[in-house]
């Protein structure tokens, strides 16, 4: 019997190296799986890469993994919003790497590397200095920039109903990033806010299949960002 | 439009975000930036179906929630509560994306430090020095929406023009805007530079040009 739910974060984290490529879902905090990220400050894996849209607000979360030391480089859209102290701290002090990335050609990046597809030209960014250094291509008159996929060795998400198959269903825009995320992870981890019966989804319904979805941990959620 | 008022005054925010919803017809799907561009959301008349798109998956997009009413789950691009309309939707980040990208998007409308008279825009760092800046969406929207239009201050705050010859801020993307609404005219962006298509009331073409630097052309 294919039962994807474990019984505990540790469980559901176990085994995840140092110099991991994590995905982290989430737009804010909405969405985003700090209970998951909480088990990865626990677990200890250092010297980590993680890509999310954001990096992190308050002390919580994704700033708290960052404040722990444990990110080596963080690959965001939108690093700086108000609260991101933690940041900001870890960037002026040269302690943390970044790569800024479009926040659509990151959610297409993440996208890519599900589906198989190595990198794809995009015309965001092109002739800005986002594109330096980047291989750049004339097609049909328009210019274009080469983008690679970016997969992670691990994506950790947020959904808010699971069957134990691993199927998804999400809350308003707490959607986001969690489903590209979880095709681009080598492993997926989901923090669900309700584990409902296998055949009680409407398969006209689910969002994510379970086939991009290897563990479960139910987790309650009252407001987001638990 | 010739006559010169003493003291001509311009626009509030507000008043810049009311003329630009005036602009903004039924049907279209739009995308509204932060800051100004969010205010013309409330501008726009409740009988005009406009449909508001949100780059974090929301289309169908509503005004803030009355008391009581919050989804916390229900945010917009810019991490406000919002509420969704009847016929609204969620989808996910890349879906968003191909609907901007894809060329989607009827209209996307953008705050600006700059705009040069050839289109260009910059709106995402200040300084090419900035090690650290946050581009978020704009890059994405600039590049792919169907039309893009800039709300914006004509002045900044030490009374230069943010309509430019050419922009000296790091580039958001490349002679895509097509229109600036700013608190003291409507120009539109053209083969031959600004057009202007509107001056506040009180303020001659001759003001409003010695305030740009850029040259206009008069399309009154």
């Amino acid at each position: 019997m294919i039962n994807k739910q474990v019984a505990t974060i540790a469980a559901a984290l176990e085994g995840i190296q140092d110099g991991a490529t994590v995905l982290v879902g989430g737009f804010g905090s909405v969405g985003q799986p700090n209970a998951l990220i909480e088990g990865l400050i626990e677990q200890g894996a250092r010297d980590l890469t993680v890509v999310a849209n954001n990096a992190g607000t308050g002390h919580v979360g994704l700033a708290k993994l960052l404040a722990a030391g444990r990110v080596r480089r963080i690959i965001c859209s939108f690093p700086r919003s108000s609260g991101s102290v933690v940041f900001e701290e870890l960037f002026t002090a040269g302690k943390l790497e970044l790569e800024i990335v479009p926040q659509g050609t990151l959610a297409e990046r993440l996208r890519a590397a599900g589906a198989g597809i190595p990198a794809f030209y995009t015309p965001t960014a092109a002739g800005t200095k986002l594109a330096e250094g980047k291989e750049t291509r004339e097609i049909d008159g328009r210019l274009y920039v080469l983008e690679k996929a970016l997969p992670g060795d691990l994506a950790i998400i947020e959904a808010r109903q699971a069957d134990r198959w691993g199927n998804l269903t999400y809350r308003a825009s707490g959607r986001n990033f969690n489903p590209v995320m979880a095709m681009a992870g080598k492993r997926t981890v989901v923090q669900v806010q309700e584990i409902v019966a296998l055949g009680a989804l409407d398969p006209e319904i689910i969002v994510t299949p379970g086939i991009f979805v290897d563990r479960i941990v139910q987790i309650d959620a009252a407001q987001p960002g638990q | 439009m010739a006559s010169t008022d003493s003291n001509p005054r311009p626009l509030s925010r507000m008043e810049m975000a009311a003329r630009v919803a005036r602009d903004i017809p039924e049907g279209w799907y739009v995308n509204l930036g932060i800051g100004v561009p969010t205010l013309i959301a409330d501008a726009i008349p409740a009988e005009r179906e406009v449909i508001l798109h949100s780059e974090n998956g929301v289309l169908g997009m509503g005004p803030a929630p009355a008391a009581g009413q919050e989804d916390p789950w229900l945010i917009n691009a810019g991490k406000q509560l919002v509420t969704l309309r009847p016929g609204g939707s969620f989808f996910h980040h890349a879906d968003s994306f191909a609907m901007i990208r894809g060329g989607h998007i009827d209209l996307c409308v953008l705050g600006a430090f700059e705009v040069a008279r050839n289109g260009d825009i910059a709106n995402w760092a200040t300084s090419a020095a900035d090690a650290a800046p946050a581009v978020g969406g704009a890059m994405d929207l600039a590049a792919g929406a169907k039309r893009i239009w800039v709300v914006m201050e004509h002045l900044t705050k030490d009374g230069k023009s943010r309509l430019v010859e050419n922009c000296s801020y790091p580039l958001t993307a490349l002679g895509v805007v097509e229109r600036v609404y700013t608190n003291l005219a409507v120009l539109d962006v053209t083969e031959a530079g600004f057009v202007v298509r509107e001056i506040i009331p009180g303020m001659s073409f001759a003001e409003l040009q010695e305030k740009t630097a850029a040259p206009l052309t008069a399309g009154m």
